[in-house]
């Protein structure tokens, strides 16, 4: 006689007239395959956890952002924002696409290089400029974002010494109607510093201000923000044509747009409230369009948007380690993966689907992660079927800065693998081993040997 | 460990406590482990009866059975001590 498929038993207290603290059901279908490829396949040739990264996805995200600006503006360009996601591969979708590079560090300045981006499509931001990255970066004709007055004079003296114009533009932080105030990057607007900063620099022949800059802040679910943010630096670029005569060539509005993931703490899905590209598209092109610019003068709309374009190409398949009962009676399932992976579970409920068929009980549940460290939770509550030792789950939306912020931390980092196209996986980061790690470490030759 | 006797089961999975008013669900396999206790079965009855009839072996079931019979005790659906 055939066995019958099991299931692991379970009984919920029904609560009636009261709100569920574990909130509503978050997946019921189970998913079982990602472009094409069963979860299960994928385990089985590349290990548990496993980034995956879909090709489609980006692709498809890509062309509806772009289509969203470029029928609103007449000039935009793309940045493809490395420190969201790195990892070569993922980059070259992007240039593909038409995006140039935007790093915030030497080490990103070199991989956008290594990846064949012409240095005088790499926009140089961030606080933390060595004078050997300026010096490449001025070599190179790269856009340098000035993020204070220290970096701008020493720009101005290497300018001199190597007898080059590097292309400048200035940072500006402001007060777009969201607190806080991201005022830690740039030159403020409200109290003059970034019309200081311009003056300095038009007054100087050794730079030339081609360009400025707002990134207003991350996970901005109010698109009216980058309207305000489009005007205020437009006003400055009108400013600068009245006293200087000079036009100015781009107005670079950041990043920061909100992708579909769920912020902890929010009522509604993120699916429900983050804003559309067309909702911040019809907000940024409004105010730029409405500012007073000539038309032939128009500025270039330059966006670096990086989590909204990639995070939802992203998934971790993993699997389950084991079960266990809270003292409070709570279940607690413990995964293969946690925050060491999965940095983007301290700020969101991740959607978690299983892989495979099961029926339609479920249990809420808190999910851990394999380290032995109490903050290793991947979702405080969450609603799953009755989910097994090996048992697959997909964690959804994970594409953004989970694969650059994540830790070597008690586990290696797993592999990451991309779907083409044609739905065929390819690795494009391998699994990392013990001698990947200890290829940098030295031991003395006194702590080579010891007796116990 | 007995299954409180005016418990009541409904075929679907509903199991309602009169004494308290509590309702709750479960799961076919969770109701049918509440109906063999309730008919007097031992754990190690339970336990041959549901490894022959699905698929799952002995030790994944007994893990599963003593949570199960926890929880149950925790609901104060079952009571008393287990029965050996």
């Amino acid at each position: 006689m055939k066995k019958l498929q099991y299931e692991r038993p379970v009984i919920t207290r029904l609560n009636t007239g009261v709100t569920n603290k574990f909130g509503t059901k978050t997946a019921f279908t189970p998913v079982t395959h990602v472009d094409g490829n069963a979860v299960k396949t994928l385990i089985a040739n590349y290990g548990s956890p496993l980034f995956v990264i879909s090709e489609q996805t980006i692709r498809k995200t890509f062309k509806d952002a772009n289509r969203a600006f470029t029928t609103r503006y007449p000039k935009v360009q793309f940045a493809w924002s490395y420190k969201t996601n790195y990892i070569n591969a993922v980059c070259n979708v992007f240039h593909q696409e038409g995006s140039w590079a935007e790093v915030v560090s030497g080490f990103e300045y070199h991989k956008a290089l290594n990846n064949d981006v012409p240095g005088s499509k790499i926009i140089f931001n961030g606080p933390d400029k060595t004078e050997a990255d300026l010096r490449l970066a001025i070599e190179n004709n790269s856009l340098i974002h000035i993020d204070h007055l220290d970096e701008l004079y020493l720009i101005k003296e290497l300018a001199v010494e190597m007898n080059k114009k590097p292309r400048v533009a200035i940072r500006v932080n402001m007060d777009t109607g969201v607190y806080p105030i991201w005022d830690r990057f740039g030159f403020n607007y409200e109290n003059g510093q970034a019309w200081d900063a311009i003056n300095k620099i038009m007054l100087n022949d050794k730079m030339e201000l081609v360009g400025l800059h707002a990134h207003i802040g991350t996970f901005m679910l109010s698109p009216n923000a980058y309207g305000i943010a489009a005007s205020k630096l437009s006003e400055l670029a009108l400013s600068i044509k009245k006293k200087y005569k000079k036009n100015i060539q781009y107005l670079d509005l950041g990043g920061g747009f909100a992708s579909k993931n769920t912020l902890k703490g929010s009522y509604l899905q993120g699916v429900d409230t983050s804003p559309t590209f067309d909702q911040y598209a019809e907000a940024i092109s409004t105010a730029i369009l409405n500012a007073g610019f000539i038309e032939d003068e128009l500025p270039l709309l330059i966006l670096e948007s990086g989590r909204s374009l990639i995070d939802e190409a992203g998934t971790l398949l993993g699997t389950v380690i084991s079960n266990k009962r809270l003292s409070d009676g709570r279940r607690a399932t413990i995964m293969d993966f946690g925050v060491n992976i999965l940095f983007t579970s301290f700020w969101y409920d991740h959607k978690i689907s299983p892989a495979q068929d099961f029926s339609q009980y479920t249990e809420d549940a808190v999910l851990y992660g394999p380290l032995c460290m109490n903050i290793d939770v991947i979702r405080e509550n969450c609603t799953l079927p009755p989910l097994k030792r090996d048992d697959h789950v997909v964690v959804h939306t994970v594409g953004a800065y989970n694969m650059t912020q994540w830790m070597q931390f008690i586990a290696m980092r797993p592999a990451v693998i991309m779907i083409d196209m044609d739905e065929k996986p390819h690795i494009i980061r391998r699994r990392e081993t013990l001698s990947t790690i200890e290829s940098v470490e030295m031991m003395p030759e006194y702590l080579k040997k010891f007796k116990l | 460990m007995n299954i409180k006797k005016n418990i009541a089961l409904s075929d679907s999975g509903f199991v309602f406590d009169p004494s308290s008013g509590d309702s709750f669900s479960t799961n076919p396999i969770g109701l049918e482990i509440i109906k063999l206790l309730k008919n007097g079965k031992s754990a190690d009855e339970i336990k041959k009866h549901v490894t022959s009839a699905y698929m799952i072996d002995e030790n994944s079931f007994e893990k599963d059975f003593y949570d199960f019979v926890n929880m149950l005790q925790k609901l104060k659906i079952a009571e008393g001590e287990d029965k050996k």
